[in-house]
C-alpha cells in the first residue's frame, strides 16, 4: 500500500458501508465516517496488515456553533511503514457521547482529556476523564467559540489576605475586534457571507 | 497477621529545578519505588491555540515562538508551510535554504539544551556551562538575522521576513568549523562517565511497540531504533537537496538517546555546512504583493505598494477557506499543526500539536517500578518543554 489512491480504493472497499465519504488533498486521506463506527473503522486501519496506522498523532475538535452537529472530532493517524497520512472525522451535536478509543491507542487519554477540556465533549469509557491544561475548578470550554477571549476570572495575589484570589475579568478597555469588511481589488480569495 | 504497605504521595514541583519548567508531579512511592505517576500539567497554559485564532496569519507567528521556546523558528516553520500549502505559493530557493540553516540551529540550540541540562540532572555541572557558552553564539546569530535571542518572528508565509546581514554567513561558516571539538568535548565528559551510565543506561526503556503505542516522535522514537525522520521521509522546502544521516538507538534506553542527540548535533552541523555552500543569491520572499509586504522604498514610490502595505498592516492576507495538516521534525519530534482557514484574514481554528505532549503523557508508563532518583533522568532524556506542553 505505498500510495494514497489505492489506499482509498482498499479501505472503501473494506469498510464499504462505513465509509460515508473519503477523499485525498493536501497528501492526506481523509474519511467521513459515523460516530458509532469509529472504533470499527480505527481497529480495521491500525491492525489490518496492508493499511497500518499504527500511531494516532492527535486528536481535536472544530466548534461549529451555528450548525446542528455543533462539534467536528477529527482523528489523525500515521502509518510509518507506508509513509502515509490519515484523518478520520465525524460531527457530533452538543451533547453527544463519544466512545474513546484509549483501548485502541493508549495515547488516546491524554488527547481526549484535552479535547473534553477544550470543548466539553465525554467520552464514554476513558479510564481518567479529567481537566487538563485549564486551572483547578476552571468553568467553561475556552476553545468553543463562545468563550470570550478574554476568559470569566482573573487571578491575582491579595495582599491584605496573603493569598492568590479569584476575581471577574475586569478590563480597562474592553477587547476590540476590528473587522476589516472591505473589497480588495484583483484577489481571488471569495469572503463567504457569514449569516449572523 | 499480613504484613501491611502503605505507599507515600510526593509532590514533585510545580517549581523544581529537574522538572524543567512547571510541572506538578504526583508520585505514588512505596519506600523508594515510584508506583504510580500523575503529571499535573497546564500550569503555562496561555491559550494559544484561542488567541491565534483572533489574530490575523502574520501576527499569529510570535505565538509559534513561544511554544518550545528554546528552538522557536522550527514551531514557525510549520505554521509558515501550512499557511503556503493552503495559498499555493512557491517559496525562492534561498528562502528554503535560510530558513533549513536556521532550524537546523534552532536543532543545535535544543539539543544542547538538553544533553547538558539532562546531565546536570544527573549530577554534572560543567557540561552545561560548556553548552551554554556555545547556545549563546547559535542565540547571537538569531539576533543578527531577526532582531531578537529568542522570540524571533522570522519566517513568513512565502520566505523569510530579511536577508541574511552581511557577514553572518562566514561566522556561521566559522561556528561550524569550531563546534564538532565542543560536541567531542562534551562526549569526553559524559559519553563514558561512569556515573553519567549509571545513572542513564537501561533507565527508561521504551520498546518500539510502546513508542508507536504512546505517539512518541522525533529522538523518543529513533531511540527506540525506528528509522523515522519527516525530514528523510517527507521532506520539506529543501532538505531534499541535502545530504544527512539519521542516527537510530537500539535499546530506547536514556543513555541511547542522549547518543541520539549528540549524533543529531553532528549531523545538524554538516546539514549547515551544505546550506551555506548550496545557498543560491535570490529574493528571500515570495513577490507576491498581497501576501508580502513592500519595500520600503516602493512604498515611497509607489502607489500599489503603499495600498498593499496598508492592507497588508491592517487587515492582513486572507486564506482561502481550506483544511491542513503540516508536521515538521522539530527537535523534539513531529509538532504539527493543523489550521482550518475560512477564507477571512484569521484562522478559524489552528490546533498545534506538541510532541512534548505525547511524550510527557507516557511519564506513568515509563518511571513506573523506577527510583525516585531516575525520575528527573526519564524526565530529562524525555526533552520536555512546557511551553509547548501546555500550549
Amino acid at each position: 500500500m505505498k500510495d494514497l489512491i489505492s489506499l482509498e480504493k482498499l479501505i472503501n472497499s473494506e469498510l464499504t458501508t462505513k465509509i460515508n465519504s473519503s477523499v485525498i488533498r493536501h497528501n492526506e486521506l481523509k474519511l467521513s465516517i459515523d460516530g458509532e463506527d469509529l472504533h470499527n473503522v480505527l481497529l480495521f486501519i491500525k491492525n489490518d496488515s496492508r493499511v497500518k496506522f499504527r500511531q494516532l498523532i492527535d486528536i481535536t475538535a472544530v466548534d461549529y456553533p451555528e450548525s446542528e452537529n455543533r462539534f467536528k472530532l477529527i482523528y489523525f493517524l500515521l502509518s510509518h511503514e507506508n509513509n502515509l497520512r490519515l484523518n478520520v472525522e465525524f460531527f457530533i451535536k452538543e451533547n453527544d457521547l463519544v466512545s474513546s478509543v484509549t483501548s485502541i491507542f493508549p495515547s488516546a487519554n491524554w488527547m481526549e482529556r484535552e479535547v473534553f477540556d477544550m470543548y466539553g465533549i465525554s467520552f464514554n469509557d476513558h479510564p481518567d476523564l479529567r481537566r487538563i491544561l485549564t486551572d483547578y475548578n476552571f468553568k467553561g470550554h475556552p476553545l468553543r467559540k463562545d468563550f470570550p477571549l478574554t476568559g470569566h476570572n482573573e487571578v491575582r495575589y491579595n495582599e491584605e489576605n496573603k493569598k492568590v484570589i479569584y476575581e471577574p475579568v475586569k478590563l480597562e478597555q474592553n477587547y476590540r475586534n476590528f473587522d476589516y469588511e472591505s473589497p480588495w481589488e484583483g484577489t481571488k480569495y471569495v469572503k463567504e457571507i457569514i449569516k449572523k | 497477621m499480613p504484613k501491611q504497605t502503605k505507599t507515600m504521595n510526593l509532590n514533585f514541583g510545580p517549581q523544581h529545578p529537574a522538572a524543567h519548567g512547571v510541572l506538578r508531579l504526583i508520585l505514588e512511592l512505596d519506600g523508594e519505588v515510584v508506583e504510580k505517576a500523575d503529571p499535573h500539567i497546564g500550569l503555562l497554559h496561555r491559550g494559544t491555540e484561542k488567541l491565534i485564532e483572533h489574530k490575523t496569519y502574520a501576527q499569529a507567528v510570535p505565538y509559534f515562538d513561544r511554544l518550545d521556546y528554546v528552538a522557536p523558528m522550527n514551531q514557525e516553520h510549520a505554521f509558515a508551510l501550512a499557511i503556503e500549502k493552503i495559498l499555493k505559493i512557491e517559496v525562492p530557493i534561498r528562502a528554503q535554504y535560510i530558513r533549513v540553516m536556521f532550524c537546523e540551529i534552532g536543532r543545535i540550540l535544543s539539543h544542547l539544551l538538553n544533553v547538558t541540562t539532562q546531565a546536570m540532572d544527573v549530577g554534572a555541572l560543567t557540561p552545561t556551562l560548556w553548552g551554554f557558552e556555545e547556545r549563546e553564539k547559535l542565540m547571537g546569530f538569531y539576533e543578527r538575522v531577526s532582531g531578537s535571542r529568542l522570540h524571533a518572528n522570522y519566517f513568513r508565509a512565502g520566505g523569510v521576513h530579511k536577508d541574511l546581514p552581511i557577514g553572518l554567513d562566514k561566522d556561521i561558516n566559522k561556528f561550524c568549523n569550531s563546534f564538532p571539538k565542543i560536541i567531542d568535548d562534551l562526549e569526553t565528559l559524559l559519553t563514558d562517565n561512569r556515573i553519567f551510565k549509571q545513572r542513564n543506561v537501561d533507565i527508561g526503556v521504551v520498546s518500539k511497540q510502546d513508542a508507536l503505542d504512546y505517539s512518541f516522535s522525533g529522538v523518543m522514537l529513533r531511540g527506540s531504533g525506528i528509522a523515522w525522520d519527516l525530514r528523510k521521509s517527507q521532506p520539506y522546502d529543501c532538505y531534499n537537496n541535502l545530504d544527512f544521516k539519521i542516527p537510530i538507538g537500539k535499546n530506547g534506553d536514556c543513555y541511547d538517546r542522549y547518543l541520539c542527540r549528540i549524533e543529531e548535533m553532528r549531523e545538524s552541523v554538516k546539514i549547515i555546512k551544505q546550506c551555506l555552500e548550496q545557498i543560491p543569491n535570490g529574493p528571500i520572499k515570495t513577490n507576491d504583493g498581497k501576501i508580502s509586504p513592500p519595500t520600503k522604498k516602493d512604498i515611497k514610490e509607489s502607489m500599489e505598494a503603499l495600498i498593499h502595505h496598508f492592507k497588508l498592516f491592517t487587515e492582513g492576507y486572507r486564506v482561502d477557506k481550506d483544511e491542513i495538516y503540516v508536521a515538521v521534525e522539530a527537535p523534539k519530534g513531529e509538532f504539527g499543526v493543523y489550521l482550518i482557514s475560512d477564507g477571512s484574514s484569521k484562522p478559524y481554528k489552528c490546533k498545534i500539536r506538541a510532541p512534548g505532549f505525547a511524550h510527557l503523557q507516557a511519564m506513568d508508563y515509563l518511571i513506573k517500578g523506577h527510583m525516585l532518583a531516575d525520575v528527573p533522568a526519564v524526565l530529562g532524556s524525555m526533552d520536555i518543554v512546557f511551553g509547548e506542553v501546555d500550549r
